[in-house]
């Protein structure tokens, strides 16, 4: 009986002894700086990476590209695990959550010592979506904003020499293109995607949140506003009720007409390019988004570059961060991938310059607004556009869906107003 | 008592594994559901707040939750009798005597199964697109109007479900095939020299004996689609307005994209309890109706 028992103990300690060897070769870490990169950057940064590793022989460089689609469970993973990159690629609407969680590097110090990075040269709504409470915690790597492709041939058959620069001027354009018996639309809008009402909304003078960010401001004469000109385009069925999962192709549908306007992002600058016919390439062009009297602004997006606070290499990684945003290679960046440069001086060269179909974006970038810095922000557009979805279906009316915005933003947000009536208690 | 702790001692194995992934792992769950845990609780454990019942009270206050459980027992109560009688079906077919290439059609028919998702669903929007799917094409010639079957609300769920059936049959399909083939040959011609009909057969031989067969299936079934979470994941991403959003999905949502696994974990145990009480409610019918046939 002794025996068995001793036997148990000993079986015990054989375990536990594997276990830990097991741990102990996972562990194992190289001294590469490890970067993250989600979507089709990762390999345009491996093309730029030589350059890099040649001027800077005693930093490797490890790039693991991660799929979008996976990337954010993968940082809040990885953060939970302690198990961080040195350095990654980050939406910057998702920097205010990794801040909140503390996992990221403040950068001030390094911006101030460097002679390559200089603030004034970004896009001022651009750069503030990294800061958070005062501090520096991301450098702005590629932006993105939504504005409007539109084919420029089936405007001027409707008697339109250029694109609208207001609200009152788009709905005469989506009403003369709009042939809803033919299925013919004037515009395409995705009703599972939340950027396009957001656009419209960040044209209005009211904030979304209000309160320091503790409740929905959805009720606002503004947003409400932006609201009934974003459902009336589908009552007037000037856009189709789909969402884009049901849109399988939309580049064809536009070369083919069925829509003439399509509010979407730079990526598909080089879609069209690529997927259109060279005879359809000359019908096509973008303008920037227009406000409800004269152009609006449009929605301050794109990615950053984070160090993470738990690396032991920020020096290496700010670094490479320098280097990635020096003008050339953000312009050789563009050229990789399509990713339009965050900096005035990187839309310099007369790849960017003479663009014509990249201009708009140029100027779109100097009207654009950051949404609120708020951890819970993708949640509260996401959760916008599942109630816009429904009035557009016709289940609320305007008041009706705004009123359901602040009630859900609320819910969503009572986490954090008892975390900042606790700070206040405390103080 | 030394044959005793040697029992325990085989037992161990399969109890450090269970224990470790699955009881801890379960016991952790029924904790976090008493918390509010999330983002912030995440950054800081001093975030985290003891909210006692209060997950469960809420999500019976949202309405998003009993739409989900809604759509997940309107897939359940739909889908699991669909599947089954296409199970049944191909199973009878494939055992017929009359049946040729029966190798063939058993390893075709089970494919779906084998199958990724994902490479499904693919082809699957293709086929139901509204504008140039196969499916409206067909309908078209019957003289039928196009159905918008991914786009509107009241017709997603019914594409889902017969998504699903179409990729879940096999498996049940070949459970029920061994059921039928268990059954003595002898059963069948005597049932024949008494004059019985093909269908007479079927009903009192076949389906008898197929019962505790039909019953572990049935069970398997209910508590697989009850967990209906790919196919409108692939297909949908839940929507269109919500209307193939189920409980486990909201669950994915909640706890990993949102990152409240408290409110997670209590919609996970609310689903436990839905489906064992089902499941339970399932068997005591089976049993009460083989006692009522006894008697």
């Amino acid at each position: 009986m002794g025996m068995g028992a001793r036997r148990g103990a000993w079986l015990r300690w054989v375990v536990i002894v594997a276990v830990l060897c097991l741990a102990g070769c996972a562990g194992k870490r190289t001294d590469a700086l490890v970067f993250w990169t989600f979507g089709p950057e990762g390999e345009a940064v491996a093309q730029l990476l030589p350059d890099f590793e040649r001027t800077h022989p005693d930093i490797q460089v490890e790039v693991q590209q991660l799929p979008l689609s996976a990337a954010h469970q993968k940082l809040l993973t990885a953060i939970a695990g302690g198990t961080t990159p040195d350095m990654a690629q980050l939406g910057n609407t998702w920097l205010p959550e990794l801040v909140a969680l503390h996992a990221l590097a403040p950068l001030q110090r390094h911006v101030a010592d460097s002679a390559n990075v200089t603030s004034s040269d970004y896009f001022a709504s651009i750069w503030a979506t990294n800061v958070s409470d005062g501090q520096l915690y991301g450098i702005p790597w590629y932006v993105d904003t939504r504005l409007l492709f539109y084919r420029s041939d089936l405007l001027k058959q409707a008697g339109f020499d250029a694109p609208p620069r207001d609200w009152a001027g788009w709905r005469r354009m989506l009403a003369a293109l709009s042939h809803p018996e033919r299925k013919v639309y004037g515009i395409l809008l995705p009703t599972n995607e939340y950027e396009q009402l957001l656009s419209l909304a960040l044209q209005q003078p009211d904030p979304l949140l209000r309160d320091g960010d503790r409740y929905g401001n959805f009720e606002s004469a503004g947003f409400e506003r932006a609201l009934t000109f974003y459902v009336d385009t589908f009552r007037l069925r000037q856009a189709p009720v789909v969402t884009n999962v049901e849109v399988s192709n939309p580049w064809e549908e536009f070369g083919r007409g069925t829509y003439a306007f399509y509010l979407s992002g730079p990526w598909n600058i080089g879609e069209f390019r690529k997927r259109l016919p060279a005879a359809e390439q000359a019908d096509w062009s973008t303008a920037p988004l227009p406000g409800p009297d004269g152009p609006g602004a449009g929605l301050a997006g794109g990615a950053s570059l984070v160090v993470f606070r738990a690396s032991k290499r920020r020096r290496a990684a700010w670094a490479l961060i320098e280097y990635l945003s020096q003008p050339e290679v953000q312009q050789r960046f563009y050229r990789l991938t399509g990713d339009m440069p965050p900096r005035r001086s990187s839309w310099d060269s007369p790849l960017l310059r003479d663009d014509v179909q990249a201009r708009a974006f140029r100027d779109q970038l100097e009207r654009v607004k950051p949404t609120p810095a708020v951890p819970e922000w993708e949640r509260i557009a996401v959760m916008m556009q599942q109630v816009a979805a429904r009035a557009v279906a016709g289940e609320l009316t305007v008041d009706q869906a705004a009123a359901e915005m602040d009630r859900q933003a609320d819910r969503i947000l009572a986490k954090r107003r008892w975390l900042l009536d606790r700070a206040e208690a405390k103080r | 008592m030394s044959a005793r702790r040697a029992a325990w001692l085989f037992l161990a194995p399969a109890l450090l594994v269970l224990g470790v992934f699955f009881l801890i792992p379960v016991l952790g769950a029924l904790v976090l559901s008493f918390t509010d845990y999330d983002l912030y609780a995440l950054a800081d454990l001093h975030n985290l707040r003891f909210v006692a019942l209060g997950n469960y009270w809420a999500l019976l206050h949202r309405p998003a939750f009993w739409a989900a459980l809604g759509h997940t027992f309107y897939f359940v109560a739909v889908g699991v009798p669909l599947s089954l009688a296409a199970s049944l079906g191909a199973a009878l077919l494939l055992h017929s005597r009359l049946a040729r290439c029966k190798a063939f059609f058993r390893t075709a028919l089970f494919a779906p199964v084998v199958t990724t998702a994902v490479a499904m669903a693919v082809v699957w929007r293709y086929l139901f697109n509204t504008r140039y799917g196969w499916a409206n094409h067909l309908l078209g010639m019957l003289g039928i109007h196009p159905v918008d079957w991914l786009g509107d609300p009241h017709w997603a769920m019914p594409t889902i479900i017969l998504f699903a059936v179409w990729k879940n049959f096999g498996y049940n399909m070949i459970i029920l095939l061994a059921g039928l083939q268990a059954i003595p040959v002898e059963l069948y011609e005597a049932a024949r020299i008494d004059g019985a009909s093909a269908w007479r057969q079927f009903r009192h031989v076949s389906l008898p004996l197929l019962g505790p067969t039909l019953l572990m299936v049935a069970i398997l079934t209910v508590s697989g689609y009850f967990q209906l979470f790919a196919e409108p994941y692939v297909m949908t991403e839940g929507g269109p307005l919500e209307s193939t959003t189920s409980v486990l999905y909201l669950m994915y949502e909640d706890g990993f994209q949102w990152w409240n696994l408290g409110v997670a974990s209590a919609e996970a145990f609310v689903l436990f309890l839905v489906m064992f009480a089902v499941t339970a409610a399932m068997l005591r019918l089976s049993s009460r109706e083989q006692a009522g046939e006894a008697a």
